[in-house]
């Protein structure tokens, strides 16, 4: 099996998507504006400047694959609040805790596809969200879904990420149609409809600059 | 900052509104609280007191008094105060047990947000660690969201608060605060109307916008929008509107008691409140329900939010005897 992707790439996407968040946040903002209470940006701000305060901090770099996903729970849980803080904390938590990762300083398309699917699955259990609610997970599971699909199928990480990345953002786009079931946006009723969902919208971006770190890389 | 106009606001950096305005709070209220900055709670003065049950609470801030003006002997031992209409993390929850736990168990009051409920489902994953019993009340008074699962919790978490405080003061055990909290939880609906959006400091501009003689009917306290936009109208018939909500929802029967509140949102003055009130009190005595209690005032807000929310806790001997008991908070103090 050919390691595609290494603990340095996985850092690095880490801090792209802190810089990411940065640029988006104020469309971050306005979108929760329209159907929630416009903390989204505000709240992810200051998430991932920790955390890229610890990747930074040279005196203590994750060992292994884990430990950096470790990392960035702890300090999303610790530091975001809201409902953002627990449901980005369990996905970084649960893809920590993915069988066979303890150790790995590169992961396979496959294993990179297992931890997101093992951290979808934790923020589907921590948010109790189903499919079509308008939540993070509309991007997640069809994200998640192609990148296995594409693993299965033997394509190479770059090409992976691209069906991911497409498949990612037709979920995104499909939240606009829909009526908000859970979360702030939930008590607006089919007044949610027609507006972007800002919790997906973050989510979107985590594969936009996972893409972005493998293609600089290429 | 997407701001389109300056904020009319009396504060420095947005970024630091919290954080200024808690240190405020705590030199302003010395005798009763103390504030710790990392994480951030803010604790009794007199904290841990030993040989009670100890009463904790989180939610964003923006809701002032909401919790910090409720701190203080028989109502909460500890508020966790999160960032602008986010609820607090689970570092500020275990800081507050930390701090204030007396050897008698804690119970979280816990308004049914889904920021709310994660966080402190959370907390309570990370402090079975911890020697410490722990339970969590569940405030979901919001009547204008239909399916009760997804209630919100408004103005009844203040009266929820009072209860457990004055339970745990009187030495009920872990169990029964719990269990008289749940059923004051169980008894209290709440709903609200805006007229105007808020402010929130880093967004620098309403959160939504009201169009001149409209009004939000089924508001949170977050600055959302609310269920539906209709006309304004004349304060009785707003009072009517939300009263009517309430009783039905609660079942409310002649000869049974209350608890009335009337909370504005915090751009409202208080002789609007109590315009409000005088209806409120007079239907209800009308419907042959007697108004044993009352507050009016600003006691759960969202920040400078134009409007009102009622509240309806039906009550009984012991709710009754609890509400009374002695509280000496920045608030509430009898």
């Amino acid at each position: 099996m050919r390691p595609d992707m290494t603990l340095a790439q996985l850092r690095a996407w880490l801090l792209r998507y802190a810089d990411c968040i940065d640029e988006i946040a104020d469309q971050l903002t306005e979108l929760d504006a329209a159907i929630g209470d416009a903390d989204h940006g505000a709240n992810m701000v200051r998430g991932m400047s920790k955390v890229r305060m610890h990747l930074l901090d040279a005196s203590e770099p994750a060992e292994d694959v884990a430990a950096l996903f470790r990392t960035v729970a702890m300090t999303l849980i610790s530091s975001v609040g809201g409902a953002a803080g627990p449901l980005y904390g369990s996905f970084f938590l649960r893809a920590a805790q993915t069988p066979a990762l303890a150790g790995c300083t590169v992961v396979s398309t496959q294993q990179l596809a297992a931890m997101c699917r093992a951290g979808a699955e934790g923020v589907q259990n921590r948010g109790k969200a189903a499919l079509g609610e308008k939540t993070m997970l509309d991007v997640l599971f069809p994200a998640v879904d192609a990148l296995e699909r594409a693993a299965t199928a033997g394509l190479d990480l770059p090409d992976a990420l691209a069906a991911t990345l497409e498949a990612a953002r037709t979920g995104l786009h499909a939240t606009i149609a829909m009526e908000a079931r859970k979360g702030r946006a939930s008590y607006l009723g089919p007044r949610s409809i027609g507006h972007q969902d800002p919790g997906a919208t973050s989510s979107y971006h985590l594969f936009t600059t996972l893409a972005a770190t493998i293609n600089a890389a290429a | 900052m997407t701001a389109a106009e300056p904020m009319q606001k009396l504060i420095n950096d947005p970024a630091n509104a919290v954080a200024d305005s808690l240190r405020g709070f705590a030199l302003a209220h010395a005798s009763m609280v103390r504030l710790y900055e990392s994480p951030c709670v803010l604790v009794r003065r007199d904290a841990p007191v030993q040989g009670k049950v100890t009463v904790i609470s989180g939610s964003g801030s923006g809701h002032e008094p909401l919790n910090t003006g409720y701190v203080g002997r028989g109502m909460l031992d500890a508020a966790c105060p999160g960032d602008i209409f986010t609820s607090p993390t689970p570092d500020q929850y275990l800081a507050a047990i930390d701090a204030t736990h007396g050897g008698q168990g804690v119970v979280l009051i816990v308004k049914n947000y889904a920021g709310g409920v994660l966080n402190s489902e959370m907390a309570m994953e990370l402090a079975a660690a911890r020697a410490v019993e722990l339970a969590s009340v569940l405030v979901s008074d919001d009547v204008a969201v239909p399916d009760k699962a997804r209630r919100r919790g408004l103005g009844g978490a203040v009266l929820v608060e009072k209860v457990a405080g004055a339970a745990a003061d009187a030495g009920y055990t872990l169990e029964q605060v719990v269990a008289v909290s749940q059923r004051a939880s169980n008894q209290v609906r709440s709903m609200g109307v805006a007229l105007s959006s808020c402010t929130a400091p880093m967004l620098g501009r309403p959160t939504f916008r009201l169009p001149a003689g409209t009004m939000e009917v089924g508001v949170g306290i977050h600055g959302e929008a609310g269920r539906m936009r209709i006309e304004t109208t004349s304060a009785d018939a707003v009072v009517e509107l939300l009263l009517e909500a309430v009783a039905a929802d609660l079942e409310l029967r002649p000869g049974e008691r209350v608890l009335a509140m009337v909370t504005g949102l915090g751009g409202t003055p208080q002789q609007e409140l109590y315009i409000v009130y005088n209806h409120l009190h007079r239907m209800l005595e009308a419907q042959g329900v007697v108004v044993e209690r009352s507050l009016v005032g600003d006691f759960v807000t969202s920040l400078d939010m134009a409007g009102a929310a009622v509240t309806v806790l039906r009550l009984d001997d012991e709710l009754l005897r609890l509400w009374d008991a002695p509280v000496w908070t920045p608030t509430l103090r009898w």
